[in-house]
Parts: C-alpha cells; structure tokens; sequence
C-alpha cells in the first residue's frame, strides 16, 4: 500500500463520521417524540370557530398576524371580517390567545422544533395561562 | 446541446416525484428512495476514495507559484511553496477554505496593436466562494430538521441568516446567496462563448440540480408550504433507522426530496467529488522537500551494478602488469 493510505482512510472515517452524524446523534441518544400543537381551546360561547380553518391557519397564521399587526399599527384598523361574515378584533393576545391560552402549548412546540423565533414577543406579554374553569379573564 | 441535455434530465427529475408522490406511494417517496440513495452516496464515496488511495505517489510533484525553499539569500514563500508538513496544512486550508487556486484565474483578452493581455479575474473566485459558503449554511441549517431538541448552534445561525427580518417567513440571506451565485456561475458557462466550448453536460447538471434543489426549498417556504413537523417527523424517522412516512406533507416536499436524493446519488460518479479530490491533490498536499530528502521510487527494478573496487579486483594483476594505478596494491582478503 502506499505510503499516505492509512492517512487517507484515518480522514475517510472521520468525514464519514461527520456526514452521518443524525443518525448516531439520533440512534445513540432517547429522542423525545415530536408533539403535535395543543388545538384544544376553552370553550367560549359564540367564540367556537377559529378565524380560518385550521388547515390555512397552520400555514398562514404568520402572514395573518403579519397584516393585523400592520392594519393595527399603520391604519388604527382592528376589525377583522372572516370570509363567512364573522367580524373579530384583530390582537394577538386579545382574540388569538383568548382562546388557545397556553403559548408553551399552542405556540412553543412547532417553533422550537423547527428553531423558528417569531419576534411577537418582543412586544408582546403572554398571557398567564389558566384552567378554563377560572372564567374568562385573560391578562 | 449539453446543456439542453442537462435541462431534460432535470426536468425529468422533477416530473417523475410530482407525478408519483400524486399517485400515492409516499413510502416509496419518502422512506425507500433517500435510503437508495445515502447508500450509494456511502458504498461510492468510499470505493472512490479507496481507489484513490491506493495509487502510489512515490514522488513529490512541486507545481506551485512560490520560490521553493533553497538557499538562504533566496527569499522562499512557505506557504505556495512549502517544504515542510506544517507550511502543506497552510496552504491546504488556504486552498479548502478560501479556494486560492481560483484566486489566481485569468483572464485574457486580444485588444487593438493586436495586444494579447492578461488580467486578473476574481468573479469566478467570488461567485464560488458565496455558492459554496452559502450552500454550506443551508446544509447545516437543516440540521433543526434531523435532531430534536434543535441544536443551539443552528437557532443562531437561523437567527442570523434572517437577521434583517425582511418578508415573513423571514428572508434567509443564503437562499438569496445561493441563488444569485449559481445563477452567475451557470451563465457564466453559458454566456462565454470560450467557457461554453470546454463546458459537457456534466458541469452544466450539477449546477442545474443544486438551483433546483434550491428554487423547490424557497417555494416550500413562501409558496407551495408544507407540514413542517411532518418534515421533521420523517426526517427524524430516517435517521433514527425507524422510518415514518406522516400524511399530507405535500408534494413539492417530495419533489425537494427526489431532487436531494438525486444529487447525494450523483455525487460519486461526478465531479462534486472535488469534496474528496481537492484533499488528495499531489500538487497541493505533497511539501516540495526534493533538495533535502531523497525520494526513491519504491518500484524500481534492483539494478545489478559492478563497482570500480569490484572491477579493480577482478583484473588487478593485469592493471598491475600494465602499470596501471591501483587503489589497493593487493587483493583484500575476503572478510572472514
């Protein structure tokens, strides 16, 4: 053999290591499982359907807030009509979080998952979160 | 023609999972073709690198653009022309990390007298060093895709990929990298009628399958979106070897997919194994040490040789005969 090839297979195991570091990161290691988002919300009479459906909100959620925080901010605009005439107050932590309270649940789970970091915090306070028993006072 | 070739190749590629993952077979999609293909990525990288390191290089090659190291009063350069291990590590780094041998490119032009002029030419250096720092990124960042909890290092480089929070979901400043430098690197080859003539279809495609792969990955984030803790789940599942195919990702994921799994395929038949080859380089990593080390080539036939002393043994009496000078007046006794 010549005279570099044990050299050459030292760096060969160790860029193999490298490029396969998920799997021994994953296989070597207890993985909690992914949890899904919590949907559950407290029943608020007259308040049981979200803006969208669910399938649009778990992809547009972000646009949505997006253009609520610039119809509130820009235009003092805050009523929002829903496709099928339903009219809601648009605030993240009035109306959104009125319902779906616990933000570690509802809001936490898919973006530490997949490292997103909304900047709605900066802004702003996350509501206590309460048993839906306490009524429905929300801070 | 070869680029056109390229084109329907690619084109193909993207035809083949949209129309599939529509059909159902997610499995296949999903679990069966990114496993097809990490093995041929393995078993190929491996024999490729093996094969090269069993070629012998039984001399040192000093190819370079520095004054090699010889005498004192002349000024050496130790980094392009290093002689000892420590100056080829420098100049290896200098050549992975910031690619100095595209540093150097050329470019020539024929201008009025008729003048033949050289200049320099750094887009080339540019466009590959953004290309591939930026597609290094991206690859690192999808690392929040393949571990759970999603490691600190990729929050912050997400963080600061998307740091000037520009459109939501946030602009990632390599996708815009990535896209702007392949672009210039494919037109580049196009475009210059001189480059076009020594581009084949094998330099054209990669470029081709890494925009498309690219172009699908910005789609899946601003337009066409998909479950992205599906995307996880399946990913994760993947790699802990306990393979899981959620419902309704969405077909333009399968089609990234396809097309990842398309270039990890490709990727020991082709030139992108410049990821292997630039570290087995003997003009790069061999320090030009010839003045002060005798290499011997290992292979070389024993040559049978008969020295003067052996000579002089041999026909001494008649060289003493015919007065001849000797080295030895007598025959040495052979050594007992």
């Amino acid at each position: 053999m010549p005279r570099d090839f044990n050299r050459i297979v030292l760096g060969l195991a160790v860029f193999l290591a490298l490029v396969l570091t998920p799997v021994w990161t994953n296989l070597f290691r207890s993985v909690p499982p992914l949890q899904d988002p919590e949907i559950a919300t407290r029943n608020i009479p007259g308040k049981d359907k979200c803006v969208l459906p669910s399938v649009e909100m778990k992809v547009t959620h972000m646009n949505l807030l997006n253009q609520w925080r610039d119809s509130v901010v820009r235009n003092d605009q805050r009523d929002y009509a829903t496709a099928d005439g339903r009219h809601f107050d648009m605030s993240l932590s009035r109306t959104c979080m009125n319902c779906h309270t616990d933000k570690a649940k509802f809001c936490d789970r898919c973006h530490n998952a997949l490292a997103v970091n909304p900047y709605c915090w900066d802004c702003h306070v996350e509501p206590l979160v309460q048993p839906a028993s306490m009524g429905t006072e929300v801070r | 023609m070869k680029f056109g070739f390229s084109l329907l190749i690619l084109a193909l590629l993207i035809v083949i999972p949209a129309l599939g993952a529509s059909l159902g077979g997610a499995p296949f999609w999903g679990i069966v073709i990114p496993y097809c293909a990490l093995l041929i990525f393995l078993v190929g990288f491996t024999s490729r690198v093996l094969k090269w390191a069993k070629l012998p290089v039984p001399f040192r090659i000093p190819t370079s653009t520095g004054q090699q190291k010889s005498l004192d009063w002349i000024q050496h350069s130790p980094l392009d022309n290093p002689s000892t291990g420590l100056g080829v590590v420098g100049r290896m780094a200098l050549e992975v990390l910031l690619f100095r041998s595209l540093f150097r490119n050329t470019k020539v032009e024929l201008k009025e007298g008729p003048k033949l002029v050289y200049g320099s030419s750094k887009w080339l250096w540019a466009g590959a060093l953004a290309f591939h720092y930026a597609f290094l990124i991206i690859f690192l960042r999808h690392f929040k895709y393949f571990v759970e909890p999603t490691p600190f290092w990729v929050v912050g480089m997400q963080n600061l990929d998307s740091f000037f929070q520009v459109g939501l979901p946030m602009l990632l400043a390599t996708d815009a990298v990535i896209v702007a430098a392949i672009s210039f690197l494919l037109l580049r080859r196009l475009l210059d009628a001189r480059i076009r003539y020594i581009s084949n279809a094998s330099d054209y495609f990669p470029l081709l399958l890494i925009l498309a792969i690219a172009a699908t990955g910005i789609l899946m984030r601003y337009f066409f979106k998909v479950d992205l803790v599906g995307v996880k789940k399946l990913a994760m599942g993947l790699f802990s070897l306990k393979p899981v195919v959620p419902e309704g990702i969405g077909a333009m994921f399968y089609i990234h997919m396809f097309l990842v799994s398309s270039l990890i395929a490709y990727f020991p038949f082709s030139k992108l194994m410049h990821l292997a080859g630039v570290f087995l380089s003997p003009t790069r990593n061999l320090a030009n040490n010839n003045r002060m080390r005798r290499h011997l080539n290992p292979w070389n036939p024993q040559v049978k040789v008969h020295t003067y002393e052996e000579y002089e043994d041999e026909f001494r009496d008649v060289m003493k005969a015919a007065e001849l000078p000797l080295d030895k007046e007598k025959q040495c006794p052979k050594a007992s």
